[in-house]
This record gives structure tokens, sequence and C-alpha cells, in this order.
């Protein structure tokens, strides 16, 4: 059974053909790493699936609803509601603290600061940042920042975190520790993860691979 | 610690020289010297083949059905033998391209081969890529499993064998790209 699934999208901007005639099958609780060379659609892949960009034609399904047919309201509650993002960097909003950014989600959804807090701040530990939760963005490390993103990408229970090359400005160590307490906290709340990435050591936490070249992807399911 | 020998393998393996032998005589009948010069030219770097290893290498095929004697040419010399590729013979590199090598460093010269006679036979040499990026990642995928459920020592050797493979992987990437253009270069 899918959960979210994308059929014949296409995409240009302008001359550009980023995406031509993508699919992609994302099942609940599964841990999906995109790969492809720079350039070859993987983002635009992901932001037509998140519904952040509209494709030109072909159709997404977020279980039985066509999330491709839905007005913009629509698909900016699902968003909020059932998706988590955590990009490469510049996700944090620099005025709040860790804790309060972590926080914003569930109080832009109406819960009381106090509620939305403690959450925030449990979920800080689970990645194990507590430490930083009254200290800016600004002023953290860029693994810690990124720990900070993936609290708050988390903290609503999301059913699908996007995950656009979330280690890509990370060193090896930072990068693998991130990447284990995204999975780790993924599998725990069975929420389903689409990793983008180009670096092989990342994508081996996934459970499978989906490879896009010039614009198509192509699903791979090893069989062993 | 209980790292199994994922890593053990570090010494250079050679690579198959009977389905080299049989995928370069896809293209037509040959003469064991002429099969080793075509290896050479290709393959052979920095280790050219003997004649004694061709020639090995051709009975055992002949023995197994894989190639069979095409004529003997009139002339000079100890070797006129003429070898041609059996049905059976194309039977098994086609299971040799689509199977993918067991993940391990220094594979160098069996994928640079897998993927050269891909091109000359006109088979997708992409799929030979597509089928090793699958199998080294899942590797990859069990190596980090192991890594995360160990101690320290376990995290360091799966850590070695991860960066090796992963140099695979970008080289397999980078071949990706390229293919078209070695195409174009190994069939002139
Ligand atoms: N907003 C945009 N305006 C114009 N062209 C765009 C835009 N977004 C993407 N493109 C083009 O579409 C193609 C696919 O881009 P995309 O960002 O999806 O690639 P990618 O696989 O994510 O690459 P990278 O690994 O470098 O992030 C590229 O040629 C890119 O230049
Ligand atoms: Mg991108």
């Amino acid at each position: 059974m899918s959960l979210l699934r994308a059929e014949g999208l296409t995409k240009s901007f302008g001359k550009t053909h980023a995406l031509e005639g993508a699919g992609i099958t994302i099942r609940a609780g599964e841990v999906v790493a995109v790969m492809g060379p720079s350039g070859s659609g993987k983002s635009t892949l992901l932001h037509c699936l998140a519904g952040i960009l509209p494709p030109d034609s072909g159709t997404v399904h977020y279980g039985d609803r066509e999330l491709t047919a839905m007005n913009d309201g629509e698909r900016s509650e699902l968003r909020r509601t059932e998706f988590g993002f955590v990009f490469q960097f510049g996700q944090l909003v620099p005025e709040l603290t860790c804790l309060e950014n972590v926080a914003l989600p569930l109080r832009l959804s109406g819960m009381k600061r106090k509620d939305a807090e403690r959450a925030a701040r449990d979920w800080l530990g689970r990645l194990e940042v507590d430490g930083v939760a009254d200290q800016r963005p600004g002023e953290t490390s860029g693994g810690q920042g990124q720990r900070v993103a993936v609290a708050r990408a988390l903290v609503t229970g999301p059913k699908v975190i996007f995950a656009d090359e979330p280690t890509g400005a990370l060193d090896s160590l930072n990068g693998e520790r991130v990447m284990h307490l995204l999975t780790t906290a993924a599998r725990e709340t069975g929420a389903a993860v689409v990793l983008v990435t180009h670096e092989p050591r990342v994508a081996a936490y996934s459970d499978r691979e989906v490879v896009v070249r010039d614009g198509r992807s192509r699903d791979v399911e090893f069989a062993r | 610690m209980n790292t199994p020998g994922v890593y053990t393998v570090c010494i250079v393996l050679p690579m198959s020289i009977g389905h080299a032998l049989l995928g370069l005589l896809e293209s037509g009948p040959r003469h064991g010297y002429d099969l080793k010069r075509a290896y050479d030219e290709r393959f052979g770097q920095d280790r050219p083949l003997h004649y004694g290893q061709v020639y090995s290498t051709l009975s055992r095929l002949l023995k197994n059905g894989l190639v069979t004697e095409a004529g003997v040419e009139a002339g000079e010399g100890p070797e006129r033998k003429r070898y041609a590729i059996t049905d059976a013979g194309v039977t098994d590199v086609e299971r040799w391209l689509s199977t993918p090598e067991k993940p391990e460093p220094y594979l160098q010269n069996t994928l640079y081969a897998k993927v050269v006679l891909a091109l000359l036979s006109g088979r997708s040499a992409t799929e030979v890529l597509d089928t090793q990026r699958a199998a080294h990642l899942a590797t990859m995928r069990e190596l980090t499993r192991r890594k995360v459920d160990g101690d320290l020592a376990d995290q360091l050797i799966c850590d070695f064998a991860l960066f090796h493979l992963e140099a695979d992987l970008r080289w397999l990437e980078l071949t990706a790209a390229r293919v078209d253009q070695l195409a174009e270069e190994v069939t002139r």
C-alpha cells in the first residue's frame, strides 16, 4: 500500500526540462534515498512530491487524495499537518531560540506555548541537542543546527519527512550522526523519509534507493 | 567483535579471463594469438596475458562447449586454429554481464572490462553499471546497520570498507555519465 505516489511527472523551467516523466512510490515508514547526478531533477522531484511545486503534468497522490488536484490552501494545510522538511541549511528562524524554532510548527497549529515547548524540549533531547535550547541558530554549530532542524521536522508527528541534502554542509562524522538520529527517530515514529543525497554513505542509511537521471527516475529494488 | 569478512579480500583479484575472451569472440572467430593481442590492447595495460594462459583458457572453454573450433588455416606455425563462440558461450557472457560482482575493493579491472564488452557487443553498459551500483549500495547498507549496532572497533572496520565501496560507487556514477563518450571511443 503506497503512502505517496507520483506518476508521469514533467516540469520545465523555460527551456530546461527538469522532469521528463518521473515517478516514485513511497510506502509508509520506509526510508528512500533519491540519488543521481547534479542537475538530474532530484530536488524538483522532491518539491513536486511535497506539494511545494506544481508539476506541468502528471499526478501525485497522498493516500487516496490527489495532491496535484488540491488548491493552494489545501496543499499548505497538508504540508503543515502531514509533512516535515529538512534542507541543507537556512530553514531555522534566526531571531528565535532553537527551542522556539522547534516549538513553532506546534504553535502555528494552535498549541499552547507551554505544551509546545515541552514537546520541543523532548525532541531536542532525543536528538541530543537539549544543550542549545536557549541559543539562537546562529550560535550553534552546523551539526547542532541540523539536529534542531530535524527535531523541528519531527515535532508535529508527520507521516513523511522530506530531506534534501540534509548532511550536505556537514563533515562525515556529523553527517552520519544526523542521519542516524533522523532515521532512528523516523523509524520510531513510523514516518517515511524521502532523502535526496548524492553521498553513497548517507544513502546507505536508507531502505532502498531511486535513481534519477535526466529527469527520469528509476526504482532500484535490489533482490537480496 | 564480529565483523564478517566483507573486507578480508584485499588482494587484487584477477578478472575472469575466460569471460573476457568469450566477449571478444562475440564480434567474430579469431586465432588464439589474435585474441591475446585484442585482450592486451584493451585490458592488459600492466599485465599482458601469456600465450599459455590463452590456450589453457581456450581449451577449458572448448571442453565446456562455450567455444568451438572454426577451422584451421593453412600455413606455417604451431597454432593456426580459429575459435568461435557458441550459443552456450553467448548465454554465459550474458549471465556474467548481468550478474553484479561481489562488492569488494579493487574491482576496477573486472568492472571496466564488463562495461567495455557490453559496449562492444551492443548491450546496455548502463544496465551493467546500475546492477553493480545496487549491489554495492546493498552491501553498504548492511555494513551501516552493523556499524550502528556495533562497538567502536566494528565502526572503524565498517567505515574503512564503506569509504572504499563509496569510491567504487563514485567511479560507477562517473562512468555512467560518460558511457556515450566511451561507446564512441570503444567502437571506433
Ligand atoms: N527554479 C528554477 N529555475 C530555473 N531552472 C531550474 C529551477 N530549479 C531547477 N532548475 C533546473 O532544473 C534542472 C534540475 O534541477 P534540480 O535542482 O532538480 O537538480 P538536482 O538533481 O537537485 O541537482 P543538485 O544535485 O545539483 O542539487 C537543472 O537543470 C536546474 O538548473
Ligand atoms: Mg538538488
